[in-house]
Formats: structure tokens, C-alpha cells, sequence
């Protein structure tokens, strides 16, 4: 079979269930006994290996197997979630990650060996089922329901009779039992549809029903809820409990139109078993794990009541896959868009006296309507940032292991929406700092507990909108960073000298981390070392529009504090004038605009600061540092407050514009601004208006 | 014709200089165009351009080659130039377009290269063009910004 058409998808799908495997193992390993998460992992596991078989990766299949065995024993409380199964369950991940790394580049799995793994796990299993193992295998690992010996006959099985392979659970052999005490019949069928049925969904139902009329059903495979998704081939088995005979059903469902075979046949369970399940259902407390070694699953077993349960699913995902290529398509278009409706708004408001009311109505609705447009589009390209962090619980468990230090990871605002380009990217950097927060910034446990701290220390990563900014915090609570450190560093390495040094606040020096020659750099203030510079993270999120800030208390820990735009491609922005001049400065970073009088602003220090409503606000001359023409000074100026961060500064400008929905252009890498423009863009009458970063003119 | 001994120009004038510009490098020649002035930036780009919703930074050849000021009229052009075929374009802007000429590679002198002259650089040989001789300009040379001020 070609399934290379299905490799993406396969790829795609394989990533979710390893993450999700990823996720629930770690709550697995705080919570040994939490049936969800386990059967969340068990179904996982399965779905990853029946994916890997379909696709032909032998060794994937392989290992997943195993680890579904492990899996199972958990399952059906044969065996606890000891944290070393765990660690060997972690392996496992990895290595399938390694497979998927290596399917994602070439097509094949590569030669990765996962000998090893396979073999901790069966010894894993060994152990944990210890001489029973045998025992506990028919009842788990082989599929037949029944146990057979003592029935040659219902040994040649046919291989139609799916049925038979099928799993049970505690609570059906439950059931099952409670019906053959009672003389019923327990019936098994696999209904095979005709492949040309178009509403498979709708004729399983109909077949259920009808089975339905005569007698329960207890056991369907794949689950209700799969049946009427389509989520099934051609076929699918059940369990009915009945007074009727095998042929007698058989031809029941052959009497629903399109069902191609019905194979059917009774499902027996031993006569220990039915003695055995019904004492189980007469008390309720006392478990089936008597006959069984491991003791302690007794609790566990109880709470697999006969009640039935059919896994929940969840409610068919209403949702596409898009190339994220198509999605820039669609948004290079709505930014044409953009430009088109600002160029036909400018060139309609001259025209104020000729035209029709009625026209600049339909001029405002076609605003209306491009900016609820741009907002869709937009909000098609957001992700959750949970996409990019929910990998980071695992890496902050195994760092803890590592390092040797007890740490935990808290995070909030996981459905925080980014765009999908900036998710892409900011994964890098945040690993960065929270491997630098648990390297680093963490004390060891024995420091930790002589300053009478909390022995395991705390990593926080905080995500929130504000504004049309997101925030990302990365904090921990650690020893903090030794600024007198940094400053003597710096001066040693002729980055600063000892007079600047002398001046410098705790926030210049704090910004001297983020400067390339500290990064590689030995241990200056045991904040960096690993080779991860925070002038990388920094370079990397300035990239990307965002910028970062650093607060921290010395013995009481640090603070990253990251800002991101919400959008990349068209911002709101203001627009003002300096000197003649059309700029754009993006309204995230305005505050206010305030008039303010000129004999207002003081000079402290050889620099302008105006004092507003108690803050004390460092003037910027926008004309000054865009080497504008000198204008005269009028006795009441215009300034745009702006906030960076903590900070706050105040712009002059000559005039202001108004609000305008901006698409944000590059202006390429051969001009060299200083970072003084962040882009440009094209204003209605086909202008170019640049785009001021405000966060590097601070 | 024959395609491998000769090559396409563009034939340019700056100042009393007539310059050859290879023609795989121009993308399109426009009209002058409003150039918005960016900040800060190299003395010789004087801003940036508007090409049908594009946003393309123009360089001064003059200013570059140390000439008098540009003086913008009817014959200025800009050059549309893409150094590489996949690269983001450049406007150059010229004093006049003259014409598009062909010259044999055997009328072209390769020029020894004078590591000590920045403006060296911007010319990689001279062409025969009749009686008149052609400087060929270094076209990536120009743009890549050598001396890095």
C-alpha cells in the first residue's frame, strides 16, 4: 500500500499522541492511581502503534507494543506507576521521537535501536507481575475472551471473527458472567458493511438497534461514538447479551440493507471466571486481585465498578488542516486589501463636495468590513502558546533529575493566543531562560534550605495579553542576580569603564547581560554558561517585534519579562508628523498624547524631563533623532507619552494625523537605521510613512 | 548572436560617465520617483520607494561615487536592480538611461583589481562600445557596501 500521502498526516497525529503521552505521564507520576490519565495514555500508546503499523514502522509498532503491555498491567492494576517504569516510559518517548525525527527527514525510522528500552520495559513487566505473569497475561495481553482449552471446538477460529480479538474489560467480564449465571447468552458478532455504503455511521446505528431489540449490548468496537463518526473501516464487532441463538441475531442484522457478512458465535468464559467475577460483583470491595500477586492494585480494582463505560471520546474535531503558506497568501491579500481601502478613503475625503452621502456610507462599511476581515484572518493565524510551553513541564522534570535540584514548574496563560510565526519562534528563547532560571538561577536544596527557603525551588512561566501586547514572564525564586558581579565583570572585560560603571543604574547594568560580548562568556554572574546567551533571546524576540526586560532581587530570585506584538503584519498605529515628515508610531506602545507647555519641561542633569501628574518623563525630540529640520518652537508642544515596559517616555511631535490601520512593510536589509525604523508602510495616497520603533528609541 | 561571447548592458549616464549596467541585474527602470528619507541611515540611500505596493530603499550612485548632488529632473531614472535573482530589489538612481547595447566579451578589459581604491571596486572592467568606453559596473560590489563606513 502507497501511504506516503498519509506520512504528513501520520506525522502530524504522531507528534499530538507523543505529546499528550508526554503530558500525562508526568501526572502519572504524581498521581499513580488516576484512572484518567491512564486510560488517556493507554489510548494513546495504542493509537500511536496502530498508527505506526498502518504506515509499515516495524520499529515503532515495536516499541509502542511494549509499552502498551506495561501500559495495560497499570490499566487493569496489575502493576503500579513506579517512578523508574516512568523514567523507562520517558526513554520510550524519547526514542519515538527519535523515529518520528528521522521519518520526518528521510521517510524511514533510521537505525535507532530501542533494544535496550524494550528490554527494561519486559523487565519492568517481569517484575511488577512477578510468577503470576502467566496468569495475568490471559487476562490482559491475549486478546481471546475465552478461555479456551477446555472448548476444542471454538479453536479454529475463523479469522473474520474480529471479535474474538477484542479486549475485555474487568467490568464486561462482569457483566458477562452476571448474564451466563442467569442463562443468558452472550453473543459476539463482527458486522462487515458493503464497501460502497456511503452512510456507514447511520447503518451501524441502524444495525445496533436492531440488535438492540433483542437483547444489550455491552461491548462495541470501535466505541458508539466512532460507529457514528465513521471512524471505522468496513467492519466492527460487538457484544450483545441475549436470549437468542448466534443465527438467530446473524440474521437480524443481515436483514439491515448494505451489510455485506455477519459472522457470529457465542463468547464463553470459563466456569472459574463466572464464579470468580460474580463474587466480585457480590462484594463489591473485595477484588479479583486475591488470585493475583500484586496487592497492591486492590484499590484500584475497586474502582472499576460495573458500570459501563464507554471511553470518552471527544466530539469529532470541527476543525481543518491548512498550510500556513495558503494562510500567508490569504493575509498578503487582505493586507492589499488594506491598502487599497486607505488609498480610496484618502482620495474620497477631497472629494467631500461632489460626492453623495450615501457613498461614504458605503466607504465606512467597506472599513467595517476590511477590519473584521483582517481580524478573521488574524485570528486564523493564532495559536495557542500552549503549542510551544506544554513541552516545557517535561524538560523542567528532567532538568530537576539532572541538576540534582528539586524544582517545580507552575504555568499560567497556556491559552494565550500568538500568531503562528511568532510561535514558531519563540520557543528557542523561552527554553533558554528557563534553563537558565533552573541552572541557574535555582540555588541547590541545601542553600536553599540554610536561607529558610522552600528546599524545592519554583519556576514560574506566566503568559498575558495586554493591550496588543502579549506578556511572557519567566520568573523564578532563586538567589537572583549579583549586580555588583556583572558591573565588576564588565569592567574587567573593558565593556564598560570603571566611570561609566560609577553612573550606571541597576537597570543599565541589567542590560549589560543582554549584550553579545557577556553571552559565551565564563560564569559572570552563573547566569549564563551553557553557551545560551541572553543577547541570542534577546536578537531573537527583537526579531520578532517583541522585546525583553530583566528585573531581579538579590537571594530572592529573577524575573524575565518578555513583550510580543499580538500581530505581525498590519498593526494600529498613529500617525504624526515631524517636521513634514509622516511617521508611524504603533499604538501599543502609546499611552497618552498630552499638550504640554513648553516652559514645562525642565532640564535635569543636561537631560529634558517633564514632570505629568507626578511622573517625572525623560523628552525625547523625535526631530533631533531623525535629523529633521530644526522647527520653531511653538509655546505649547505635542507629546506622545510611551510606555516600555516599567518606562515611560515622552515623544514630541509636530502634529498629529490621526489612527490608521497600518500594513506593516519591510524595508529591507541593505539600509542600516540603527533600528530607528521598524518597517514602513504604504499610506492611501501611495506614500511611504516609516514606522518608528518606539521600544529602541527609549 | 552568439549568446556566450557576448553579454546585454544597459548603458547609464552619470556625470560626464557613461556606465554599463549587466542587463540580468535590472529588474525595471522607473520614472524618479517621491523617495521617503529614512533616519540614520547610509549617507548614500536616500530612502525608500513605493513600487507597486513594495517598499524598495534607493541608493544615490553619485553620492556613492563620490559625484556632485544629484539633480532630479525629466532624464533621471531609477534602476530597479536585484543583485541576485532571488534577492530583495535596490533602486539605483542614474542621470539618464541611454540605450541597451551588446558588447563582445573580447572588447571588454577586466580591470586589476586596486585593493587600496574603494571606487575601484564599483567598476569591474572597461567596455568598447565603438569609440566610447564604457565603465562595467561591479553591480553586487556597489550594493554590498564594502567600505562599511
Amino acid at each position: 500500500m502507497d501511504v506516503s500521502q498519509y506520512l504528513e498526516i501520520f506525522i502530524d497525529e504522531t507528534k499530538e499522541h507523543l505529546q499528550s503521552l508526554n503530558e500525562h505521564i508526568l501526572i502519572l507520576e504524581k498521581e499513580p492511581e488516576n484512572e484518567n490519565t491512564i486510560d488517556e495514555i493507554f489510548r494513546a500508546a495504542h493509537s500511536l502503534k496502530g498508527m505506526a503499523g498502518t504506515m509499515g514502522y516495524k520499529k515503532m509498532q515495536r516499541l509502542t507494543h511494549d509499552m502498551e503491555n506495561v501500559l495495560s498491567e497499570i490499566r487493569n492494576g496489575n502493576m503500579k506507576a513506579t517512578s523508574e517504569l516512568v523514567d523507562v516510559l520517558f526513554r520510550g518517548l524519547d526514542a519515538l521521537e527519535d523515529y518520528l525525527a528521522s521519518i520526518q527527514t528521510d521517510g524511514t525510522e533510521g537505525d535507532l535501536d530501542s533494544e535496550d528500552i524494550i528490554n527494561s520495559l519486559n523487565k519492568i513487566l517481569d517484575i511488577g507481575l512477578g510468577k503470576i505473569q502467566s496468569d495475568a497475561d490471559e487476562n490482559t495481553s491475549t486478546p481471546s475472551s475465552t478461555d479456551d482449552s477446555s472448548k476444542p471446538d471454538i479453536k479454529e477460529y475463523n479469522d473474520k471473527e474480529k471479535f474474538r480479538y477484542l479486549k475485555i474489560e474487568e467490568h464486561e467480564k462482569k457483566a458477562m458472567a452476571k448474564a451466563m449465571s442467569l442463562d443468558l447468552n452472550v453473543i459476539g458478532l463482527t458486522i462487515y458493511i458493503q464497501e460502497y455504503c456511503v452512510l456507514k455511521g447511520a447503518r451501524a446505528y441502524m444495525i445496533n438497534r436492531s440488535l438492540e431489540e433483542h437483547g444489550e449490548i455491552i461491548k462495541l468496537h470501535p466505541s458508539a461514538q466512532d460507529l457514528e463518526d465513521e471512524k471505522y473501516d468496513f467492519d466492527y464487532s460487538v457484544y450483545v447479551i441475549t436470549r437468542e441463538t448466534p443465527e438467530q441475531l446473524k440474521s437480524y442484522a443481515m436483514s439491515v440493507s448494505e451489510v455485506k457478512e455477519v459472522v457470529a458465535d457465542y463468547i464463553k468464559l470459563d466456569d472459574d471466571e463466572i464464579q470468580r467475577y460474580l463474587e466480585a460483583i457480590k462484594q463489591d470491595e473485595t477484588t479479583v486481585s486475591a488470585t493475583k500477586a500484586s496487592g497492591d492494585s486492590g484499590d484500584l480494582k475497586g474502582k472499576s465498578n460495573p458500570t459501563k463505560k464507554q471511553p470518552t471520546k471527544a466530539v469529532a474535531n470541527r476543525s481543518v488542516r491548512v498550510d500556513i503558506e495558503k494562510l500567508d497568501v490569504l493575509m498578503n491579500l487582505v493586507s492589499e486589501l488594506i491598502i487599497a481601502k486607505n488609498s480610496l478613503v484618502s482620495s474620497s475625503s477631497s472629494l467631500h463636495e461632489v460626492l453623495d452621502v450615501s457613498y461614504f456610507d458605503q466607504i465606512e462599511y467597506l472599513e467595517r468590513v476590511t477590519t473584521n476581515l483582517h481580524e478573521s484572518v488574524m485570528k486564523v493565524r493564532m495559536v495557542p502558546i500552549e503549542s510551544v510551553v506544554n513541552r516545557f513541564p517535561r524538560m523542567i522534570r528532567d532538568l530537576s533529575k539532572s541538576l540534582n535540584k528539586p524544582m517545580e514548574l507552575y504555568m499560567t496563560g497556556e491559552e494565550t493566543e500568538l500568531d503562528r510565526t511568532v510561535i514558531d519562534e519563540i520557543g528557542d528563547p523561552l527554553m533558554h531562560l528557563l534553563r537558565n532560571a533552573a541552572d541557574h538561577g535555582l540555588e541547590d536544596k541545601e542553600e536553599r534550605k540554610t536561607t529558610g527557603k522552600n528546599p524545592v525551588g519554583s519556576i514560574y512561566l506566566d503568559a498575558y495579553q495586554d493591550g496588543n501586547n502579549v506578556i511572557i514572564e519567566v520568573r523564578d525564586d532563586g538567589k537572583g542576580i549579583d549586580l555588583e558581579k556583572i558591573k565588576n565583570k564588565a569592567v574587567e572585560r573593558g565593556t564598560i569603564t570603571p566611570e561609566q560603571a560609577e553612573r550606571m543604574t541597576d537597570k543599565d547594568i541589567i542590560d549589560i547581560l543582554f549584550m553579545p560580548s557577556f553571552s559565551t562568556s565564563e560564569n559572570v554572574t552563573d547566569v549564563s554558561g551553557r553557551g545560551v546567551g541572553l543577547d541570542v533571546v534577546k536578537t531573537k524576540i527583537e526579531a520578532l517585534g517583541g522585546d525583553i526586560i530583566a528585573k531581579t532581587k538579590l537571594g530572592e530570585g529573577s524575573n524575565f519579562i518578555i513583550s510580543l506584538p499580538l500581530t505581525l503584519a498590519i498593526i494600529q498605529s498613529l500617525m504624526v508628523t515631524i517636521s513634514q515628515e509622516k511617521y508611524a508610531l504603533p499604538l501599543g506602545n502609546i499611552q497618552t498624547v498630552e499638550n504640554v507647555r513648553s516652559k514645562d519641561i525642565k532640564n535635569v542633569n543636561g537631560k529634558e524631563v517633564l514632570n505629568l501628574r507626578g511622573n517625572v518623563i525623560p523628552i525625547i525630540r523625535l526631530n533631533e533623532i531623525l535629523e529633521c529640520d530644526n522647527i520653531q518652537e511653538a509655546d505649547e508642544i505635542l507629546v506622545v507619552i510611551v510606555k516600555k515596559g516599567e518606562r515611560y517616555a515622552g515623544m514630541v511631535i509636530d502634529d498629529l494625523l490621526g489612527q490608521q490601520e497600518i500594513v506593516i512593510k519591510s524595508i529591507g536589509k541593505y539600509i542600516d537605521n540603527h533600528k530607528i525604523v521598524s518597517g514602513a508602510t504604504i499610506l492611501g495616497n501611495g506614500e511611504v510613512a516609516l514606522i518608528l520603533d518606539v521600544n529602541s528609541l527609549i | 548572436m552568439d549568446e556566450i561571447n557576448s553579454k546585454q548592458y544597459i548603458s547609464v549616464k552619470l556625470g560626464n560617465d557613461v556606465y554599463g549596467v549587466e542587463i540580468k541585474y535590472i529588474d525595471s527602470i522607473i520614472v524618479m520617483q517621491r523617495i521617503t528619507r529614512v533616519p540614520k541611515a547610509q549617507p548614500y540611500f536616500l530612502g525608500v520607494i513605493n513600487l507597486r505596493g513594495e517598499i524598495i530603499p534607493v541608493m544615490s550612485l553619485r553620492r556613492k561615487f563620490d559625484l556632485e548632488e544629484d539633480e532630479f529632473n525629466s532624464l533621471t531614472r531609477i534602476l530597479i536592480i536585484k543583485p541576485e535573482p532571488t534577492a530583495a530589489p535596490v533602486g539605483m538612481i542614474v542621470d539618464e538611461v541611454n540605450d541597451v547595447i551588446e558588447l563582445n566579451n573580447e572588447d571588454v578589459k577586466m580591470m586589476d583589481y586596486d585593493e587600496k581604491d574603494n571606487l575601484a571596486g564599483y567598476s569591474i572592467g572597461i567596455g568598447k562600445y565603438g569609440d566610447e568606453l564604457i565603465n562595467i559596473l561591479n553591480v553586487p560590489g556597489v550594493i554590498a557596501d564594502k567600505e562599511k563606513s
